[in-house]
């Protein structure tokens, strides 16, 4: 039920990087010996690959990089810096991962300012919004493509006609989109897109920059010639197969588990609101939010002890309270959204999958319920609330 | 992350619940940092005869509120006073180093009812202090 963390390495997925730890081993830059040029082709199919799964125009618009995190910075940090001559001025949200936040943060120390935009209850924010917060010194605008937390779905083709209009680079963090809604490049307009192959059944460690052709950015990586002299660093062959081979099978599946996937997130939350009383679903209800992402405020009570029942019974999930993610705040989504702290700290994350079934889902329904009422019988805030 | 005894005192907390003829209760902690500690108390002739405990909070919270409980009862008020949250920490085989307030919540939640205690007895004991959130 945390599948919004990490999800499973498939076995085909496995399959296709085995070799890459075996007969092809060569490095794709020794070009002057087959098994080298061995790994060169197979780095060129794996790209070619991975831009017909998010219909990129071109092949080399597919830059692989060793994290979702990393190809976050890099487009960040990359475009900031090549473009600091034209401006300083960045625009994001307050949602976004820590990858982008905190990228900024270090930005803004060092010269560059950045507009952090308000999202309303659900987590929305507004194609007007951007708009509204570009100035003459703007250049690049980073909005997440869905929320990792809360599930919402941003207004991404909307937002980045407004960027293409005044001439800014428009990034996306689609890292917890993908697998889980349609993804093409060309169709969303957008000039950079980040995503992280552990999050659809790939391996961990390996990500992907898609940039656009046109759009400057320093390297983030200095060394080597790989990745076309942007991105240093010997490839790390088996994993980008890995990456490639798991998106082809998101994309090939993504109907059919989207699908499976809402059906199990709504018996969820039907499950929950029906049994638990002084609950509230965090994140948009139902159009605009996340086929996989459920997650729910329980009065009264705090969220890592429910994470800690949870997992005495064989649960796996998530929790944006203070403990949980051992920091002073909950989680900056849910202050964002307005959350009271005391309601932000029982907040409970709940990600299903495509393995997830019905029998799983009624079994979290089942345990639920008595944990938070054992919690809240334990709660002085629940004293005289029956 | 946990010890085992905080496990063990989490999944099976002592003392919970309340005392409805207690002659000692204190509350510390705040629901905006995400713990809140209430302490009930019996106390004849100057002993701690029972003690019960409600608590908002982390895995750790639970757990610290139920060894102090644990650790105070039949013990005299002044020796219940001289009860530290290295100690409760201590009982507990330790606690992650962001978890270390939750045993000073422990510690204070025990010292908020015998101070409640004394007031009532008519001695001058200084109000608790305002909670804010310091980890």
């Amino acid at each position: 039920m945390d599948n919004n963390a990490t999800t499973s390495l498939k076995k085909e997925v496995l399959d296709a990087m085995l070799p890459y730890y075996t007969d092809i081993y060569g490095n794709a830059s020794s070009k002057f010996y087959k098994v080298g040029r061995d790994a060169e082709q197979a780095l060129y199919k794996m790209r070619e690959s991975v831009a017909k799964s998010i219909n990129a125009p071109n092949v080399n618009e597919i830059y692989f990089t060793g994290s979702g995190c990393e190809a976050d910075n890099w487009a960040v940090k990359g475009a900031a810096m090549a473009n600091r001559k034209k401006g300083n001025h960045i625009i994001t949200t307050k949602i976004e991962h820590h990858a982008i936040l905190n990228t900024c943060e270090y930005l803004e120390r060092h010269g560059f300012e950045v507009t952090y935009l308000d999202v309303d209850e659900y987590g929305f924010v507004t194609p007007e919004q951007v708009e509204a917060a570009i100035k003459d010194t703007t250049i690049l605008i980073t909005i997440m493509t869905a929320n990792n937390e809360i599930g919402t779905i941003e207004p991404i083709k909307e937002i980045a006609e407004v960027a293409k209009k005044h001439k800014v680079i428009f990034h996306t963090d689609a890292v917890q989109a993908i697998g889980h809604m349609k993804i093409d490049v060309k169709e969303l307009g957008v000039d950079m897109l980040s995503l992280s192959a552990h999050k659809f059944h790939g391996p961990k460690g390996v990500g992907m920059l898609y940039i656009r052709n046109g759009v400057r950015i320093d390297n983030l990586i200095h060394g080597g010639g790989q990745e076309r002299g942007k991105r240093a660093a010997t490839e790390n062959l088996a994993g980008i197969a890995g990456l490639a081979k798991a998106l082809e099978i998101a994309v090939t599946d993504l109907d059919k588990n989207a699908a499976h996937c809402k059906k199990m997130r709504d018996r969820l939350i039907k499950g929950i609101r029906d049994n638990i009383p002084y609950c509230r679903l965090n994140g948009p209800e139902d159009e605009g939010r996340m086929c996989n992402n459920a997650n729910f405020s329980f009065q009264y009570v705090e969220g890592e002890s429910i994470l800690m029942m949870l997992d005495m019974n064989g649960i796996a999930a998530s929790s944006g309270s203070a403990c949980a993610s051992g920091s002073l705040d909950p989680s900056h989504v849910l202050m964002a959204i307005g959350l009271p702290h005391e309601i932000a700290h029982g907040s409970l994350r709940l990600s299903v999958g495509e393995d997830t079934t019905e029998e799983d889902v009624d079994y979290v329904v089942s345990v639920l319920p008595s944990i938070i009422q054992r919690l809240r019988d334990m709660s002085p805030l629940y004293e005289g609330v029956e | 992350m946990y010890s085992e005894k905080v496990m063990e005192h989490f999944a099976n907390p002592r003392n919970v619940g309340e005392i409805p003829d207690a002659n000692a209760v204190g509350q510390v902690g705040n629901a905006k940092c995400g713990d809140i500690m209430k302490m009930y108390m019996k106390i004849e002739d100057n002993v701690i005869k029972d003690v019960k405990f409600k608590t908002f909070g982390c895995g750790a919270a639970i757990a610290t509120s139920s060894m102090a409980t644990e650790m105070v009862k039949g013990k005299t008020v002044d020796e219940a006073l001289t009860l530290t949250n290295k100690a409760v920490m201590e009982a507990l085989d330790g606690l992650p180093k962001e978890k270390i307030h939750c045993s000073v919540l422990a510690e204070e939640a025990i010292q908020s009812a015998i101070n409640d205690y004394r007031r009532r007895n008519g001695e001058d004991v200084p109000e608790d202090k305002e909670y804010t959130c310091e980890h």
